[in-house]
């Protein structure tokens, strides 16, 4: 059985994947972006896209279509960026999605133990059931990062 | 009193970096010029490498003695998976005994960021990459040198060489780079 976790409502940011509607906490969100150019590079990760730039930043593009649909989706009207945590450390990672975004307050109920792994919870809005995604798990990447993995920048020469 | 100096934070020393600009399949990468010792045109290794045979690692066709050393000739497309492509040009590098073929050299550039890897990127790529940067509006992989063959890799080639058959050191006709 499960049970709502707060009894005050949580902001969260609904978007549109295909035909379905999807849920992620709003502050994992740093913004939603116009599709931009996809720089690829030989690896071995599934699910990624390649990367993009943004605010001087490389942002990888997770490919979260197939596992929610079960189908890829080749439209895409945004990149939602958000916050991804790999262990104590956070990165950014975008999101393609195929429809306009919305923010809302709703009350979470926590996902139970069927639910898949990347089902952070559900919530109800407007008599839809939405799933709440948790993006570490749906996203790939591992959470035992070592200290030299985990410094962002390598290299840096300033004037 | 001495005051204690603040700490001193890793990326202080400002520096930038050389690198060489360079494709494999049409693919882009780079890869800092301190860690190629000499580019060689591969018409100049067809006397010095020998043919290697090693099913497990098709990467590897070729091997070049050095002195005592056997250096081996990693095709990058293999290695990255990329459509095979006829290389021009082998870089040898530095600190490691390998040798990779690249389609050719776009151009020297100065790098000033390099950026880790996204930790999204969790597979074998982790290991082929220092890290990505961003020139020209582009994002390019800066490749790890010592990426391309691990130790079990190298025992393995080394184990399947038969020392009599390596032919004499490199002819002189590639650019020799300064570390």
């Amino acid at each position: 059985m499960t049970q709502p976790i707060e009894s005050t409502s949580q902001s969260f940011v609904l978007l549109r994947l295909g035909e379905r509607r999807f849920a992620v906490g709003a502050l994992q969100i740093s913004e939603l972006v116009a599709p931009s150019r996809i720089f690829r590079f030989p690896h071995r990760t599934p699910k990624l896209e390649g990367v993009i730039l943004r605010r001087g930043r490389i942002v990888p593009v997770c490919d979260v279509a197939e596992k929610l649909l079960g189908k890829a989706v080749t439209s895409r009207r945004f990149y939602l960026i958000a916050v991804r945590h790999y262990g104590d450390k956070t990165e950014w990672v975008a999101l393609p999605v195929t429809g306009d975004c919305e923010l809302i307050a709703a009350e979470m109920t926590a996902a139970g133990e069927s639910d898949a792994p990347h089902v952070a919870g559900w919530i109800s809005h407007n008599g839809e059931v939405i799933e709440v995604l948790n993006l570490d798990a749906l996203t790939p990447g591992s959470d035992n990062v070592s200290t030299a993995e985990a410094t962002a920048v390598v290299l840096e020469a300033r004037p | 009193m001495r005051v204690a100096a603040p700490p001193v934070k890793p990326h202080a020393a400002a520096r930038t970096e050389q690198i060489i600009l360079f494709r494999i399949s049409g693919q882009p990468f780079a890869v800092s010029s301190a860690s190629v010792q000499e580019v060689r045109s591969v018409d100049g290794l067809a006397g010095a490498a020998t043919e290697i045979n090693q099913p497990s690692l098709r990467k590897v066709r070729h091997v070049i003695r050095r002195g005592e050393k056997a250096l081996y000739v990693v095709s990058g497309a293999a290695h990255f998976g990329l459509p095979a492509a006829s290389a021009g040009l082998v870089f040898v590098l530095r600190k490691t005994r390998t040798a990779l073929l690249v389609d050719g050299i776009d151009k020297m550039a100065t790098m000033i960021r390099l950026q880790a890897l996204p930790l999204a990127y969790c597979h074998e790529e982790r290991g082929w990459y220092r890290g990505l940067t961003a020139l020209d509006q582009n994002v390019i992989p800066v490749i790890n040198p010592e990426g391309f063959l691990t130790a079990d890799e190298f025992a393995l080639l080394d184990a399947s060489l038969v020392p009599e058959a390596l032919p004499e050191e490199l002819p002189g006709e590639g650019m020799e780079l300064p570390e």
